[in-house]
Formats: C-alpha cells, structure tokens, sequence
C-alpha cells in the first residue's frame, strides 16, 4: 500500500529556520500504521528527518504526534484509516516547543508531573508483607497507571493553550492515581495534603472540561475524568474555600432548587460573597452585559414543576447532598 | 567536569533499582540513557514477575527448581538460588513502592500461571506488569535524587591503563559531547534484540552495552542463547504475552488442533518458552500453519476475563492485525524475544573488569542459562541490579578517580564522529545493512539452527561489516541528529551479532534455546558448560566456564 503523508518539518539549524511542509510517499503493508510510514521515509528517503519511536506497540509513550490535527500515537493508527483525501497530514505534538521535526521538547510536561510529587506517600507504618487493598481499588488505579507519558493530552489541552501554568491532565491524572490510591495519605487513605496543594490556582478546578484529552489519550486514561474525581474528592476532605468549589456548589444548589441556573448570583457566590476585590474586578462585565441587554433577571424565578428536578438530584446524588 | 562515584548506563528496571540503590548506599551516583527512562523496553514486560511466597505456602526452592530445568540444566544453581530467595522481598519492595497488582478476593497478591512452573507464581499489573513497574520504578528514582542525565548517547567508554574511567557522552538534543568521570560504571543496557529481524524488542534495543564492553575486554557468556518467544504476532513480530497461556488460551493448527499435546502431555501450552517455540515450528515447518504462523485461541476464555487481564494485548492484535481475540483466534509465530547472554557477571554483577559491573539483559549471571522461564526477567532485573548498585557504591569508597585529559577525550570523540559523519556518501543505505544482518541472523539462528547456515551467517556478517564502514549519515546536523545514533547503533549491532553466532556454531549439542538438527541431542558429556567469549588481538576468543551445579541434578526434561 502506498500511504502520501504531508509532514511538518523543522530544522533549527537551517538559516532561517522555521516550519514547512514536506510530501513523502511510503510503501508499507496494507495493515500497516501512521508510524511504519514515518519510519519508511526515514530508512529509505530522507535520514534528516527526525522523531521519536521505539516499542511500535503503544506502551513506550514516544511517538506522540499530531496526525490530522489531532494528537495521538503514530504507533496506534493504522495507516488505512487516516487517510483524508488520501493524504495523512503529520504535525509534532502541540503545547511543547518542536525542538527537530516531530521531536518536542517535554520540559514543561515533566515540570509539571515533577509539581505533583509523584511518589506513593504513605502517612502511616509500612507493613512486613504487601498492603492489604481490594482488587477493586486497584483495577481502578490500573486504568490510570495504564498512563503511558506520551504527552498527547497534554499536546491538545485548551486550557494549556492560553494558559501554560495550568498543570495539566497528565499532571492530575497522576496525582489522581495517588489521592485514589488507599496506600497514600493517612490511615483511611485519604491525602489530605495533596488535596489541597491540588485546588491551588493552576490546579484541578481550571480544566473547563473541553474533553479533548479524554479524546487524544491513547490508553483510556481519561484524564479529564480523573480531574473531577479529584474535585469531589477535594470537597469531601473539605477544601470547599475555592471558586471552584463555590462554583460547583453554587451551580448545583441553584439547578436543585430552581430548576434552572442564577445567572446573576453564580459569579459572586464562585468569588465568594465577601471577596470586594475580585467582585469589583468583574464589574466591566456585568456593565457591558447590561449595556447590551444581556443582564440576566434580578428575581429568579422556580420554573414549573422545578421540584421533580430536586427529586433528580435525590436520584443521582441520594437524599444528602454531595 | 561532570563526575559520579556510580554511573549506570541504561534506564530501564535493572538501572534504575541500581541507581536508586547505589544512591542509598551513600554513593554520588548518575544513570544515563539515550531514550526517556520511561521509554525504556521493560514497557514491554507484559505477563508478570515471578516469587515464592512464603505466606502462600511456596517455597524458593520450588521456584529455583522449575528455573533450573527451564534453563537446561545450563543455569549456575548458586546465581538461582540468589535470586529465588530474594524474589520475595524484591516483590514486597515493589508493591510498597506502589505498583498496583492484582489482588486476590481477600485483598493479598493475586497469581496467574505461567509457563514451565508448576504452580502459580507469577505476580501482575493486568497484562502491563512491566509499564507499571517501569514507571513506578521512574517514580522512585525522582525521589532519590539521583542526577539523570535524559536522552544522553553513550558513544564510548573512556580506557586508561586499560581500566574503564568514565565515558563519552553525546547529548542528543545539542549534539555536544560530553566526558563523564566514574569510579564504576554500571552497564543496563539491555538486550540485542534489534540484531534479529523481525523482533519483539524495541527499537532503542540495539545491544549498545554488550558492543561497548566487549570492546573493551568484557566476557560475553552464553551468546548463543536467543530465545525465540511462542506467541508473536503475525507481521510485524510485536509480543502477545505468555499472560493469554497462563490465563488458558489454547494454540491451534490450521485445522483448530491444539497440537502441545503432542509435545508436552502435561503442561500443554504452558511448557516451557523453548519447548513451544520448537513445536510450533516443527507444525507451521511440517505445513499445518496458515501463512508461517499458527493460532492463539483465547475465545474461550470470555470478555469479562480478557478485558480485565488481557486488555492490552488484545488492542495490540486489533491495532496491528485487525483482530479480536475476544471474536476470532490471532495469527502468531515464535519470534526472537531475548536474550539469555550477554555480560559474563558475578551474582553482585562484577565483570573480569575491574570497576565495570553489568545487570538486567545485557548481563549473563546465568540465572537463565540455556532458556529463560517467563516472569523470571522482571525478577532478574530488580535482584541483580539492586545488588550491583549495592556492590558498586561499597566498592567506590575505597577507590579513586582515575585522572586522565579531558579536553584531549572531548575532542577525540568529537573527531571521531565528525569523521563518521564525513564518510563517503556512496555506500547502501544503514536500513539495508541493518536488514541484511536481522534477516540473516533471523534465517539461520532462530528455532533451528545447522552448520551450514550458521557458517553461511558468518560469511554474511564479515560482508555486512565491510558494507558498514561506508554507509552514510545523511544527516549532518547537531540538533537531534538520530541518523547519526542509527549509524553508531548499527554498528554496536554488527559487533553483537559474531558473537551470537559464533558460539552457536561452537555449540556441538541441543540445549535450551539452541536446537541444532545436526546435534540434535542435549549431550552433558561434553556440552554442559557455559560459552565465554572475548575480544582477542586477531578477533574474538572462546573458551569454556563450567556450570554451578548445587543441588539439582541435571536429568531429561519433559513437561
């Protein structure tokens, strides 16, 4: 089978150098993958071409790019199925600066897995034999710790994309992999101190669940569902003093006893009533809202039957509230 | 100057337990790897890691036995029983390290079967027991505080008075070149899988450790040993874990046999690697195979099992093949996986060099001898290479930094790969060399093996390293220049790949991984012995090692 691939190439030795664009043609079997077409090129045209590979079976994390803008392992996707038009368009993985080609420099990632001090934390004694924990337990832990490094998450994070201070969703779905672990933390297994340095600014409540890491991940890791597991977990050791927990909590109340959302009061309930200054600071918004006729009602009203949506939230969340 | 009492080469499990230990016996110590440790091949370690636990009623002994046989008798029982005696502590550091292994209903380790043991003793992480290692491993080792120098190229060793000082280094991302000083060095490097074509092993596998001791006077010892695993898959060779076996899977014949009985009454599918591998080359040989494989049929063992424990080898066979082991039997065939060979060590992995230490794959302590039994590698990686790491850091407190000129080293070296790049541009491509010796080697030293071919091998070889010294480097540039690691790879290979098959050659007896149709007995008369190689003034020396033999008598195998 020939597979055409349109490559993004850089050479920072070049004189001027910047990103281009370059075709190649390779001839591979007909089950073959993204990656198998890379390496032809490399082996047989062009020994300048640059990119990280090794296991060829989804486990070494290397080979972590853009193909057809989005990110995934060129390991893991058959050739056949990422034609478009006939054409397989490769790009080096996102949100890390390209340092050859399709090699990206991971700084920032191990940065940020490296925030997250990640080592099991046992708060208590070590036992003489193993730690006695349900298979249950660790099943789920395995789907996390199935995290292979590779960076595609993090390469189509939007939050990164404005925000590069953000830790990211390898970084929680690590720290995750800890504060779930009930060998972590204290003698119940909860990881207090995580917990809390995790709803910092920068943290777990700055996702805005825009799902695309739970897209790239190559392993089912599904970071971003890891990061709102370690929101509820956040408010159940009591970390509730954050916007984002006042958010959540405002946000639900809201839905629960009306039926439908405050618009009006959900911004100063997230800041905190009494937080003078960033309410202030978001007094240009609630003009310009005004000004175009886009100032939600000052009295909310329940909508019809809104009861039977608290009945729902008993449903899902049981009588007590989360 | 960049300087360490310990150095480890190779990131992977046996390097990165040897650094963490060396770190904690009070050494300076850095490991140094030319990919991501995260990326090194224990990854690839599907199945589990093998130990007696005492609290389960096994006993090491048993452990040690089931190693011993599976070796051929060619195994030093005193290197087993080391490891089978630590194997249980080594797991309860794993685990409290924070590996998530399966648990059992009572909450305790949980066990799956594998091959050549007689009880379950295999300890996992689903079928990713190697990852979740691998990675908490990494885990540990950001906790040390060892210095890790990432994506770092070890081109040379730097030799004084014929003694190992330090190495050269080549920094991938910059291309610069670098001396790092060592009282020890400790080789982890892996295996040589890449030699063959096709392979199980990485890419990054390319036996760069092997090659650089060798070189420098290092013993090899069992090179002839290469196992060929059982279940590889069809095309592109990639590892289905001996996990589907242990967990039940069955293999079959083009007309759905499942032909082990023929071949090994009472274990079946789970005989040992070397027993399988043959019967499945003797049936795909004798044209009951489809296509140069046979079948893994794991149909019968239901979707909830496979996708709790065989998970990953099941996205493996959909990604690569288009096959679903839950719906359809996967096309395998044996396929070179490791190697039992490699640096001759003693249990605290010391080499005949003096300060020079090797542990994991590229080590032959021979705990493996003739074949490795499955799960027993993990446990090899961890045992021996904490106890290098160990004897290393004690032994670089009485010694000295071995002076020498470093600028006079950097620009050597510099020299030396300016030259490489500047060879002439004619030659074949390296792919095409590289090719022709894995195909070669995958040809005539795989399941069986003969004179005729292993000689004609030989041939090729000496052709091949002709073909080397002109094959060009078409990148010329500093930045991640990963032609250039190729070029240097591929010759590290070639230095790996005489060894293997000149000890094959001399092997005049069937054992283990070596099935030889014109010796086709096991002859202990005059074959149980180890093979030791080693770089002499017109070329490589064999001699003979004699095999520790403390309590197990060696006797017939059957399974």
């Amino acid at each position: 089978m020939d597979v055409k691939l349109r490559v993004q190439r850089f050479d920072p030795e070049a004189a001027d150098p910047k990103p281009y664009w370059e075709d190649f043609t390779a001839t591979i079997e007909d089950n073959g993958t993204v990656l198998d077409a890379l390496i032809k090129v490399r082996e047989d045209t062009d020994g300048t071409f640059s990119l990280r590979c090794s296991c060829r079976s989804s486990i070494c994390g290397s080979c972590a790019m853009r193909i057809n803008g989005h990110a995934g392992l060129a390991c893991k996707s058959q050739a056949k199925d990422m034609m478009i038009d006939g054409v397989i368009t490769v790009e080096p993985a996102g949100n890390m600066p390209v340092v050859k080609d399709l090699v990206v420099n991971f700084d920032t990632f191990w940065d940020k897995i490296m925030a997250v001090e990640p080592y099991l934390k046992p708060e208590g004694p070590e036992p003489e034999a193993e730690y006695i924990a349900s298979n249950e337990a660790m099943l789920h832990l395995s789907d996390v710790t199935s995290c292979i490094m590779c960076g595609a998450c993090f390469s189509d994070c939007t939050v990164l994309e404005v925000d590069p201070s953000f830790l990211g969703p390898a970084a929680l779905a690590k720290a995750y992999r800890f504060t779930a672990d009930p060998r972590d933390g204290d003698e119940n297994g909860v990881s207090k101190d995580r917990l809390e340095e995790l709803t910092k600014p920068s943290g777990m409540w700055d996702c805005t669940r825009c799902m695309e890491c739970v897209q790239a991940c190559p392993k089912g890791v599904a970071p971003m569902d890891r990061i709102m597991a370690l929101r509820d977990q956040a408010i159940e050791a009591g970390f509730h003093n954050t916007n984002g927990a006042r958010h959540t909590e405002a946000f639900s109340e809201s839905v629960q006893h009306s039926g439908w959302l405050d618009e009006l009061r959900l911004v100063p309930k997230s800041l905190g009533m009494t937080n003078v200054s960033a309410l202030v600071g978001y007094a240009p918004i609630a003009i310009q809202a005004i000004t175009h006729g886009k100032m939600p009602p000052i009295i909310h009203k329940k909508i019809p039957d809104s009861k039977n949506v608290g009945k729902i939230f008993d449903k899902v969340e049981g009588p007590k509230k989360r | 100057m960049l300087e360490h009492d310990v150095l480890v080469i190779g990131a992977g499990l046996a390097g990165m337990r040897a650094a963490i230990a060396a770190r904690a016996g009070g050494a300076t110590t850095a490991i140094i790897s030319k990919v991501h440790p995260v990326r090194s091949h224990s990854n690839a370690a599907q199945g589990g890691i093998n130990a007696a636990l005492t609290d389960r009623g096994d006993e090491w002994e048993d452990h040690a036995y089931d190693t011993v046989k599976g070796s051929d008798y060619l195994g030093d029982q005193d290197a087993i029983e080391v490891m089978c005696k630590a194997a249980g502590q080594a797991l309860i550091d794993m685990e409290h390290f924070g590996v998530t292994f399966n648990r059992d209903d009572e909450g305790r380790l949980g066990t799956r079967a594998f091959g050549g043991q007689r009880r379950a003793r295999t300890f996992f992480v689903g079928d990713f027991t190697g990852q979740a290692l691998l990675h908490v491993m990494f885990e540990q080792l950001i906790k040390s505080g060892v210095r890790r120098y990432e994506e770092w190229f070890v081109s040379s060793l730097i030799i004084e008075d014929g003694q190992v000082c330090g190495v050269m280094a080549l920094e991938v991302r910059t291309g610069q070149v670098y001396a790092i000083r060592a009282k020890t060095v400790i080789f982890c490097t892996g295996g040589f899988g890449r030699v063959f074509e096709p392979s199980t092993n990485a890419l990054i596998c390319t036996g760069d450790g092997t090659a650089l001791a060798y070189n420098a006077g290092a013993e090899l010892m069992d090179m002839e040993m290469v196992q060929y695993h059982p279940t590889t898959l069809a095309g592109s060779g990639v590892l289905i874990s001996e996990a589907a076996r242990g967990e039940g899977a069955y293999l079959l014949d083009k007309d759905g046999n499942r032909f082990m009985e023929k071949y090994a009454p009472n274990m079946m599918e789970l005989a040992s690697r070397d027993v399988v591998s043959r019967a499945e080359q003797t049936e795909i040989n004798a044209g009951n195979g489809v296509d140069g494989c046979v079948y893994l049929d794991c149909r019968h063992l239901g979707e909830a099992l496979i996708m709790e424990k065989l998970s990953q080898i099941r996205e493996i066979g959909i990604d690569l093949v288009g096959c679903d082991m839950i719906k359809e039997p996967i096309p395998i065939r044996p396929g070179m996986h490791y190697a039992m060979g490699g640096i001759r060590t003693n249990v605290d992995g010391q080499t005949n060099l003096p300060g020079v230490y090797a542990a994991g794959e590229c080590a032959c302590v021979s705990v493996h001898g003739g074949n490795r039994l499955g799960a027993n590698s993990l446990l090899d990686t961890i045992v021996f290479g904490e106890r290098s790491g160990n004897h290393a850091a004690e032994a670089s407190r009485s010694v000295d930094y071995i002076e020498f000129n470093v600028d006079q080293a950097v620009s050597n070296e510099e020299k030396r790969i300016q030259a490489f790049l500047d060879r002439p541009q004619n030659g074949d491509r390296i792919a095409s060399v590289r090719l022709g010796m894995g195909e070669s080697m995958n040809r005539n030293l795989a399941v069986y093996r003969n004179e005729e071919g292993m000689k004609k091998t030989l041939v090729e070889l000496k052709e091949l390293e002709k073909r080397y010294e002109t094959v060009p480097i078409e990148n010329k540039g500093k930045v991640f220049n990963t032609d250039l690691i190729f070029g240097l790879e591929l010759g590290f290979m070639l230095d790996c790949a005489t060894p293997i098959a000149m000890s094959a050659l001399d092997r005049q007896d069937s054992r283990g991984a070596q099935a030889r149709t014109d010796y086709p007995n096991r002859d202990d008369e005059n074959w149980m012995k180890h093979l030791v190689i080693k770089k002499g003034d017109s070329g490589p020396e064999l001699s003979y090692a004699p095999v520790s033999i403390t309590q197990w008598t060696p006797e017939e195998r059957k399974y």
